[in-house]
């Protein structure tokens, strides 16, 4: 049986994690390599990489710590941040990525999707959208979240696997910080609307947040977070372990 | 010494690396006398079979490793070079493998039920079939590896050597003498992965 996965996902600027704690066993958790080994030990599924430099040397930084990162690390590692054109697919997938993570990218050129999935394969494309409700309506926004495209949610996510996407990650800005649970509704308007898998990202506070995900959203396949990871509120190994405790099929 | 056959079909770094973290040395080639002074060899790939099976005929690759096959070194195939391994695929079409390994390629959808996805992508649990075969041997059954992959090997039974449960039981892995393949990628299969490579690097030549 299929396990759902829990993904912690690394904001990296300039080479450096961008936010977190000491853990037990990490000398420096501003090092991506560091603190990426603490999570593949801890039971990660899967590895996110979020480049959030705005410079071309930052960029180079950010490969090669990619590169440390995929000799080191032997789990799938997805990387997301200034992906604009198949170049930028070419650039960190020869520095160990697996899968790459496109946003704002997409939105201003759809055909990206379509490009890169035919010259890597649906399975290495993964959209990423920030959707946030207005006045009752999912809309898309971009440029991290400021920007409302005016786009409807639904129809865009299945617009982008119909190009190619082979993953979706939907973050909701309505519950993303708010550590009160994930969004649960809108997760449920896109399992519904694709067939390829969603990972749940934005609202995550604790364990039990990922219980209720998984038992409300059966559908869903893997679960996001980033800041209850990086402060040491979860321990993935307590949250794996009660996981399966309610019944969640994981990889322990 | 393990070459990893280069024929301009995805991604080898992590494959590479991993090696290097069992403290294997390796060598990515197109070589032809390169695979002959192997002690092992890998066939990666992802992607396409057509695509794939086209570059293996157009660069004499096929030939040169069905040649090492014949002389009994150990090979192993992985995720679409897995695939490759067989008589044929129906992946858009009919298109021909290298025919190491009795059986083949069919889609998925042909057996899970309706309401999985496709691709088969995540952690799965190996169910190993008959004895535990070599590449296994630091393994327990029930150890989780990471798939990708909406074909699978059918009517290959005597070659299978483990299964994985997506709706039906999918080939996970197959072997025929010192060929073998995994329909999983060990090399982004964590600690699990890299006791594969490790055994598969002990199998007797």
């Amino acid at each position: 049986m299929i396990t759902k996965r829990i993904i912690p996902c690394l904001d990296v600027r300039n080479g450096r994690v961008v936010k977190g704690v000491n853990f037990e066993g990490v000398s420096d958790v501003s090092s991506p390599v560091e603190l990426a080994k603490h999570y593949s030990d801890s039971g990660a599924d899967e590895l996110v990489f979020y480049d959030i430099t705005a410079s071309v040397e930052g960029r180079a930084l950010f490969t090669d710590i990619l590169k440390e990162v995929a000799r080191t690390i032997f789990i799938p590692l997805t990387v997301g941040g200034g992906i604009n054109a198949v170049e930028d697919f070419d650039r960190v997938l020869k520095c160990g990525a697996d899968k790459v993570s496109v946003n704002s990218g997409a939105i201003r050129n759809p055909e990206l999707i379509y490009e890169a999935a035919k010259r890597y394969g649906d399975q290495c494309v993964v959209i990423s959208a920030d959707v946030k409700r207005v006045d009752g309506v999912f809309r898309v926004f971009a440029k991290g979240g400021r920007e409302n495209t005016g786009m409807e949610a639904v129809q865009w996510i299945k617009r982008c696997v119909d190009m190619g996407a082979g993953e979706v990650v939907l973050n909701s800005i309505d519950t993303d910080g708010v550590k009160q649970g994930f969004d649960l509704e809108m997760l449920d308007a896109v399992c519904n609307a694709v067939s390829v898998p969603v990972i749940a990202s934005g609202g995550a506070g604790g364990i039990r947040d990922f219980v209720e995900l998984f038992d409300k959203i059966p559908k869903v396949d893997a679960g996001l977070a980033a800041s209850i990871f990086h402060f040491g509120e979860v321990e993935i190994k307590d949250l794996k372990t009660a996981l399966r405790q309610n019944g969640v099929p994981v990889r322990l | 010494m393990v070459a990893i056959v280069d024929y301009g079909v995805g991604n080898l770094f992590s494959l590479k690396s991993s090696f290097e973290m069992i403290g294997v040395e390796t060598v990515v080639t197109s070589d032809e006398g390169v695979l002959d002074a192997a002690d092992r060899i890998i066939l990666p790939g992802v992607g396409a079979f057509e695509d794939a099976a086209k570059k293996l005929r157009e660069t004499g690759l096929g030939d040169a490793v069905k040649k090492q096959a014949a002389k009994g070194k150990p090979i192993m195939g992985i995720c679409l070079g897995m695939q490759l391994l067989f008589d044929k695929s129906f992946e858009y079409g009919e298109h021909e493998g290298l025919g190491l390994i009795k059986g083949e390629i069919r889609p998925i959808a042909d057996v899970i039920t309706k309401d999985l996805k496709i691709p088969h992508i995540g952690w799965n649990a190996l169910r190993f079939s008959g004895e535990k075969h070599k590449i296994f041997k630091y393994l327990n059954e029930g150890d989780f590896v990471y798939f990708v992959h909406s074909y699978y090997a059918a009517d290959c039974d005597e070659a299978v050597i483990a299964t994985a449960e997506y709706g039906a039981e999918l080939t996970a892995a197959a072997a025929q003498g010192n060929v073998c393949g995994c329909q999983f990628h060990p090399e982004k299969s964590g600690d699990v992965g890299l006791k594969i490579l490790k055994a598969f690097c002990e199998m007797e030549a």
